[in-house]
């Protein structure tokens, strides 16, 4: 295990990886790789089209396990709210990307890297509700969420 | 075909270790960003402008030097590929931002965690499943075969 304390350096780096792996799945597929889209792709029925996006899933899941197990910081965990909050925001967060047609990836890196103005008004919405929606839970303090 | 599963595997694996590495798999550190009144946490924005200005300068290149097709020949979407701002645009990307604040996970890190079999990224994915499904059927999204 690695002994590192979380630095800007660590933030940018792992952005720099982010970039390169979506720039090479961009590259590879011929699709815009935004998380949100590879996954709702392989709800449907197997075919080619959803067997690379496994093995891109394949890859993130090591990648991320790698970190996960060798650096203390990349390990770091703070829950976000309760299982019952999460569960909720996970059926949020699945409902509202297909509809909104991108994630952070999708729409924040990809859609804004192509130079896309659909996707900076996206990533200010939902930027800008999840800045909301933190303020609003912060202040109410409801018990079931946090 | 198959000669590009490794590829794609790579890039798995860069993104990945990219989520973990830059702390977006932690999610009381996006809350942290996200929470702009508190003890705010600026490292999402470095991630994100590290991200960005990775995948604008390498797609730039590329079609500067190679053109418009892709490493096996397909044609690259442009950012014409996203499409115009419309209602369910607008309004999904609100409802997104609503779950992302509540549980500070957004698609990538979520799954990211079932590497490490964390009990909240085993409750996210799979409600996370059901509500793309609920856009797909109940309304219309995702009919394309695009990303």
């Amino acid at each position: 295990m690695i002994h590192s304390e979380y630095s800007f350096i660590d933030a940018l780096a792992g952005g720099v990886l982010i970039g390169l792996g979506s720039l090479l799945a961009f590259l590879a597929s011929g699709v815009i790789p935004g998380i949100s889209g590879l996954f709702s792709r392989i709800l449907r029925f197997p075919s080619a089209e959803s067997v690379w996006r496994l093995v891109f899933f394949a890859g993130l899941l090591a990648g991320a396990g790698l970190l996960f197990a060798s650096v203390d910081s990349a390990s770091a965990y703070r829950p976000g709210s309760s299982l019952v909050g999460v569960a909720a925001a996970g059926l949020l967060v699945g409902f509202g990307t297909r509809l909104g047609g991108g994630c952070t990836s999708g729409h924040g890196v990809c859609g804004i890297g192509l130079g896309s103005r659909t996707s900076l008004v996206a990533t200010v919405l939902f930027m800008a509700s999840g800045i909301a929606t933190v303020w609003l839970f912060r202040h109410l303090n409801i018990p079931l969420l946090k | 075909m198959k000669t590009k599963w490794p590829l794609l595997l790579a890039a798995g694996v860069l993104f990945g270790a990219g989520l973990a590495l830059s702390g977006m798999t932690n999610p009381g550190r996006v809350i942290g960003f996200l929470d702009i009144t508190g003890h705010w946490d600026p490292s999402l924005a470095f991630v994100m402008g590290g991200a960005l200005t990775t995948f604008a300068v390498g797609t730039a290149v590329w079609r500067r030097r190679r053109g418009s097709k892709g490493l096996f020949g397909d044609q690259l979407p442009t950012r014409d590929g996203v499409g115009p701002i419309d209602r369910s645009i607008v309004l999904g990307s609100v409802i997104f931002g609503i779950g992302w604040g509540i549980s500070g996970f957004c698609p990538g890190p979520a799954i990211a965690n079932l590497a490490a079999l964390r009990p909240g990224a085993l409750a996210f994915v799979p409600a996370m499943a059901v509500g793309a499904l609920l856009a797909r059927i109940g309304f219309g999204a995702d009919q394309d075969e695009g990303s």
